[in-house]
């Protein structure tokens, strides 16, 4: 494919402004950019086939099967898009006055009472923009709750060995050192290694539930009961709530604070790698640290407060991913109270039904009944035939389907991170069923086929240790 | 109820037989009964499309959209041609998770590379990430790309946006470190008191281009001290001035940020916006999140790949750059197509449109008795006056008409308005605006 820059031809624009209605004004020498601005020349065709031709090489929701564990890449509902594109929410100045925002502010609102229902929590924060943005704000508010008690002596933050790459790399931002446990041989939280690593120095444990394995961590109430004696807070990570929405709840199972992915469990889509939208919802005692500004209602009318005297400030500018969180706000209103748990339902429903199916092949890494997604691992496909889990992903995007997550998480070997999300239908989970099969018995009988996989693409397997070692990042113009 | 379930529930069933359970609800029976939530969720029953679409235009009814916009604050209302809206609204851009799989994803990975390349071109910048959250995120990611054990004191002028200064504040009191607000002194960023406070420890100076108040800064001044006391320059530049202004390099600043939003994206209430960061070479590899490079596939084939992954957090867990995951990548390439619709010539117009209206509106109002400029500074489309009436009263009555007034200061500046024009206000509604204030006067 062409570069946009090689579309580029001298003198070539599209013609969008009309000529300047007052006297020009020139800016003295010394301000101005002497540096020449190589943009693209191009006509709006010649744009128009670029991303067209761009877009024909990228793999959507809709494109095909997209197991891919951990992200929740479920159907983004159309209706979502429409409404965030309203022109009263679209073309909204974030600092018009209060009564001239007040659908902006109710929407929050709305979406905040909701979230807290479903999750368990007292309030909720919408300014973070993404997911490990909301674990960061969550652990500066955990930073924040043990210095307002004068306990300086809180600097270690638990995460299990299966926690996603985010979660250590947030504590070390908010100042924590992290202290990694391992999991037990059932791959759930060993209650003896976590017993052993709590102490006066635990400001808090990060937990994703269900865990990264697929696994519920069915011992949580006692998991909490350890880290609160500590003295230590919470913090739930919800990447993987999809599966146990509207059937268990973290703020019933001693959860402080929450993150939630509104890009994965409430429908909203991903963009190629964003935007998403990472609220963070806590109980009332740590509802003063939350970022400002906050939505208020009184006799109401709703407004924006920046009053609170122990707020950990902001984590951004204005008010988050506002139009991200209308999304979710449309899709948790179109599913309601039985919608939501059935989603869940299916979600776990489709997993089993997968993992099952391929069980007798491919070998589970955990095996026992999991939630939204399952965790596979091709060592002993390895050991076998020499086909690893990235030829068995490339051996998929020849067959059409986006691949599962592969070696994540770090304590499987080999690991395929299958998950098939609600939205996906039998049909289509038995069609993968069978290219998974099929691509197991070619793994047997003709292994070299798998290493040299994908043929099929627009590009075949790439080098990425050149990339890496000397990286062109940007065009050359010369 | 809506529903986005593609099995019927004799399907369901089927699959529920084949795993040798009799209901749904079996599939939780090793979660304990203690934590499951009992009565189900206290929320509304479920609502067809037609009810949701009700229920949300009637809350976006009960927003203004403004016909005139004269605010501007951090949020900037230009215009975003149609092709800009097709191209970001092509399903599978939106839809599309970040491109771990290249050999499928060259799309969407050619398009951050194209985004970075132009990211670079307007900066005069050797590398470009693949965004970051917005602005406010993107001056606290800078940050600590220039803090080490030897040098961990921040030092930020107070001419910055003040949500900006806010963030940077949470995530330096986050990250433990020292933060010294630069004071501001007539508009600017006091440069004496810059020179006399940087020291061995000081690690990095940032300062915003045109600053909060609209005001083009001496910055190359400020960027020498900090270079003299061996701390790194970081400039948050609008990208639409970056186009005729001096770009952050030719200041000599070691990295720039900025607020994306002015480049084809609606206001939206404040997000999702669009941060963008771009340094000197040597810093590459303190970026932070995404970045697409160019490599070759095995026959030989030009194709990009998400690369340096050594810094992120998927690999690096607690000792990653930075913990971000997801970015703004629709908004990139969002951004990429308004440049490319614009091409050089385009942003300039652009530029120098925001440039010659907001001097016209700034002749026109500050020859009206008491709306005097508050600073005798250079500035491009923002600007400060004062204001002889009642703000709140005179924005009330612009309201009237349809127009969003300029933002009304805070803090030191408090009665005064900052005021914004770009190429979207036209002659006449400047005239009316001008109009509408004489007559508040006389009144």
């Amino acid at each position: 494919m062409k570069l946009i820059f090689e579309r580029s031809t001298p003198g070539l624009s599209c013609e969008i402004l009309p000529p300047c209605d007052v006297e020009a004004y020139e800016l003295k020498a010394e301000q101005q950019r002497g540096q020449e601005l190589r943009l693209p020349e191009v006509t709006e065709g010649e744009i128009s086939r670029h991303y067209t031709e761009l877009e024909s090489q990228t793999f959507g929701v809709n494109s095909g099967y997209y197991p891919l564990g951990s992200c929740t890449m479920k159907y983004n509902p159309k209706i979502n898009e429409e409404i965030a594109g309203l022109p009263g929410f679209a073309d909204i100045h974030p600092l018009q006055p209060a009564h001239t925002v007040q659908g902006c502010l109710e929407a929050l609102r709305l979406a905040e009472k909701l979230l807290c229902e479903i999750t368990g929590m007292d309030y909720m924060t919408f300014q973070p923009a993404a997911g490990a943005h909301g674990e960061f704000t969550g652990l500066v508010l955990i930073k924040k709750y043990h210095e307002s008690r004068g306990d300086k002596k809180r600097t270690k933050i638990i995460v299990p060995d299966t926690a996603h790459g985010t979660n250590p790399a947030s504590a070390t931002m908010a100042g924590f050192t992290t202290v990694s446990i391992s999991s037990g041989q059932d791959g759930l939280v060993d209650l003896e290694a976590l017993k052993a690593a709590v102490g006066e120095d635990t400001a808090g444990l990060m937990l994703t539930n269900p865990n990264t394995l697929g696994l519920f961590e069915k011992n949580i109430v006692e998991i909490a009961e350890i880290v609160h004696q500590a003295g230590g807070l919470l913090y739930y990570d919800g990447a993987n709530l999809n599966p146990v929405m509207g059937i268990v709840r973290p703020g019933d199972t001693g959860f402080d604070i929450v993150h939630l992915n509104l890009h994965k469990t409430f429908s909203t889509p991903h963009g190629g790698g964003g935007p998403g939208s990472g609220p963070v919802g806590c109980k009332a005692f740590l509802a003063k640290f939350l970022p400002v500004p906050r939505v208020e209602e009184k006799d109401g009318e709703f407004y924006f407060s920046g009053d609170y005297e122990n707020t950990i400030g902001s984590m951004k500018a204005f008010y988050g991913n506002f139009l991200v969180v209308l999304k979710a706000l449309a899709y948790i209103l179109t599913l309601g109270r039985e919608g939501i748990p059935e989603a869940a339902k299916s979600a776990v429903l489709n997993a089993n039904y997968m993992m099952k199916k391929l069980e007798d092949l491919y070998q589970v890494a955990y095996p026992g009944r999991c939630m939204h997604e399952f965790v596979l691992t091709a060592e002993p496909l390895k050991k076998k035939t020499g086909v690893s889990a990235l030829d068995i992903a490339k051996g998929l995007l020849d067959n059409g389907m986006h691949p599962p997550t592969v070696y994540f998480p770090l304590i499987v070997h080999e690991a395929l991170m299958v998950e098939p999300t609600d939205t996906e239908s039998k049909q289509s989970i038995d069609e993968a069923v069978k290219v998974y099969r099929e691509l197991y018995e070619k793994a047997c009988t003709d292994p070299e086929a798998l290493h040299q996989a994908p043929v099929k693409t627009a590009v075949r397997r790439l080098d990425e240790v050149t990339a890496a070692r000397n990286p062109i990042l940007r065009y050359n113009f010369d | 109820m809506g529903s986005y379930i593609p099995n019927s529930k004799a399907e369901q069933q089927k699959m529920l037989d084949f795993l040798g359970l009799a209901s749904l609800d079996d599939l939780y029976n090793e979660i304990p009964d203690k934590v499951k939530l009992k009565g189900g969720l206290n929320i509304p029953a479920g609502k067809s499309e037609l009810e949701v679409r009700r229920q949300m235009e009637a809350l976006a009814g009960k927003n203004k959209v403004f016909r005139t916009i004269f605010r501007g604050a951090g949020a900037y209302r230009h215009y975003i041609p149609a092709i800009v809206k097709a191209v970001a609204s092509k399903e599978r851009f939106v839809t599309a998770y970040t491109p771990y799989q290249p050999e499928i994803s060259q799309g969407v990975l050619q398009s951050i590379f194209e985004f970075q390349t132009m990211i670079c071109e307007l900066t005069g910048m050797d590398t470009a990430n693949a965004s970051v959250y917005d602005g406010a995120t993107a001056c606290a990611e800078a940050i600590t790309m220039c803090v080490d054990r030897k040098r961990d004191e921040v030092f930020v002028s107070a001419t910055l946006h003040p949500d900006y200064l806010r963030t940077v504040k949470t995530y330096c009191y986050a990250a433990g470190r020292k933060l010294v607000v630069v004071p501001e002194k007539d508009g600017v960023t006091d440069l004496a008191f810059l020179k006399e406070n940087l020291n061995e420890k000081s690690a990095v100076f940032l300062m915003q281009q045109p600053n909060f108040y609209g005001i083009i800064e001496d910055a190359e001044a400020c960027f020498k001290v900090a270079r003299e006391a061996g701390a790194k320059s970081v400039m948050c530049i609008n990208p639409i001035f970056a186009a005729i202004g001096k770009t952050p390099r030719e200041c000599g600043a070691d990295i720039a940020v900025g607020e994306g939003q002015p480049l084809g994206i609606s206001l939206s209430f404040g997000g999702p916006y669009l941060g963008f960061m771009a340094c000197v070479q040597e810093l590459t590899r303190r970026l932070p999140g995404r970045i697409v490079g160019q490599t070759k596939d095995i026959e030989g084939k030009r194709a990009f790949v998400l690369t340096l992954q050594a810094r992120e957090q998927h690999i690096r867990r607690e000792k990653a750059s930075s913990n971000i995951c997801s970015n703004q990548a629709l908004c990139a390439l969002t951004a990429a197509c308004y440049m490319s619709t614009m091409g050089p010539t385009g942003l300039k117009e652009v530029a120098n449109q925001c440039l010659a209206k907001a001097h016209y509106a700034a002749k026109h109002i500050s020859s009206l008795p008491g709306y005097e400029l508050v600073f005798d500074a250079e500035f491009f489309h923002e600007f400060v006056t004062r204001c002889p009436v009642d703000v709140n009263k005179l924005m009330a009555k612009l309201e009237e008409e349809g127009i969003l007034g300029g933002y009304p200061l805070e803090g030191p500046y408090e009665g005064c308005i900052l005021w914004c024009f770009t190429e979207m206000n036209t002659k006449e509604e400047i005239d009316r605006l001008v109009a509408i204030l004489k007559e508040g006067i006389q009144e």
